[in-house]
């Protein structure tokens, strides 16, 4: 018992001094500019929602916005059905679908399970599509961003070189 | 008992000894209006949403959340608009149909979530197959396609929307199924 309680206090002393050491730059910060909370007022009021935004509904799609990003939705999804009986994206971007919709195929790696061993239907572990694709909205950005993609970084290097 | 069916006929068959020709007739073009409209009034009962929802309670849960029950502008349809022809003789043979649902009520065919769930997609697929024959007629009672403005709608919608839809090739329940409820398995499904 009594060493149970001695572990517990060094936890709470590590995790204490850890919260002293990354607290000093608390909040995101990038190139100079710092989000410290998403959240203009104390915790015990409760703030009037900001105002829904529109989907993006253009179909056209955008770049990637940091690295190993997945594409974004570029169209509206409103009470798209995606559970255990049915998967409403799937039936426009699956391998088989995609002749009839004309829609991107979902990628391969989503037929793959976690040992890269090829199934016949998408993967259950990637069955969920908004846990990685989402939709857009049109929205002033909270913060700038300088990501510059790879082909950038290396033709920027490659006309310095000559 | 043919000895009283005698009678009636006898009574019903000679001509009145104390009533009037007008009596009679004007008498029974007034019962005819009141009969009539109590009729239509019944049936009329029988496409409320209250009158629906008194048994099909959860499939109306479903519809709330969607666009079909609460929208921008109000415009709404209640369970009749889509399930119930509105021409008046349509509307008679489907609610002749619909005593044998009835029925199935009375001796309790679905009366668990789960037999629901499990005849979900028979039910369906009724559905489906009436809306295909008469050429989604519920839908386009007020979804008409010579008054869809194509530049109002988004690139996809509208691309589908003058070909497939206006050739008579597809017609909306092709597409668009499960819009007002949940979808059943749809596995094998065209389209899925």
């Amino acid at each position: 018992m009594r060493n149970n309680t001695r572990v517990l206090l060094l936890l709470l002393a590590t995790s204490f001094s850890a919260g002293i050491v990354f607290g000093e730059d608390s909040g995101y910060n990038e190139g100079g500019q710092t989000l410290a909370t998403l959240r203009d007022a104390p915790i015990s009021i409760e703030v009037t929602p900001p105002k829904m935004s529109r989907v993006e509904n253009s179909d056209l799609k955008r770049k990637r916005a940091y690295p190993m990003q997945p594409p974004t939705i570029p169209h509206k999804i409103d009470s798209y059905q995606v559970d255990l009986k049915v998967n409403k994206c799937l039936s426009c971007h699956s391998r088989k679908r995609i002749e009839d919709s004309q829609a991107p195929m979902v990628s391969v790696t989503h037929y793959m399970d976690r040992e890269g061993n090829f199934l016949a239907d998408v993967s259950p572990r990637r069955y969920f599509c908004q846990q990685c694709h989402v939709t857009q909205i049109e929205a002033k950005p909270l913060l700038a961003n300088d990501f510059v993609d790879i082909d950038e970084l290396l033709s920027i290097e490659s006309s310095a070189e000559h | 008992m043919i000895e009283l069916v005698k009678r009636y006929w006898r009574t019903i068959s000679t001509p009145s000894k104390y009533f009037s020709l007008g009596f009679l007739s004007l008498g029974g073009f007034g019962m005819g209006i009141i009969f009539w409209g109590g009729f239509n009034t019944a049936m009329e009962f029988t496409n409320t949403e209250m009158f629906c929802t008194s048994c099909h309670e959860n499939i109306y849960q479903e519809l709330q959340s969607t666009i079909h029950y609460t929208n921008r502008s109000g415009v709404r349809a209640i369970c009749s608009s889509c399930h119930v022809p509105h021409d008046w003789t349509d509307k008679m043979a489907r609610k002749m149909q619909a005593s044998k649902e009835v029925w199935a009520w009375v001796i309790g065919t679905i009366d668990t979530p789960e037999k629901f769930a499990a005849r979900r997609r028979t039910l369906a697929e009724h559905e489906w197959h009436r809306l295909k024959a008469n050429d989604s007629l519920e839908c386009r009672n007020c979804h008409e396609f010579e008054y869809m403005d194509f530049t109002w709608q988004s690139a996809r919608a509208s691309h589908q929307h003058s070909t497939a839809l206006a050739s008579g090739e597809k017609t909306c329940i092709d597409c668009h199924k499960g819009i007002a409820h949940k979808l059943p398995d749809m596995t094998g499904v065209e389209g899925f």
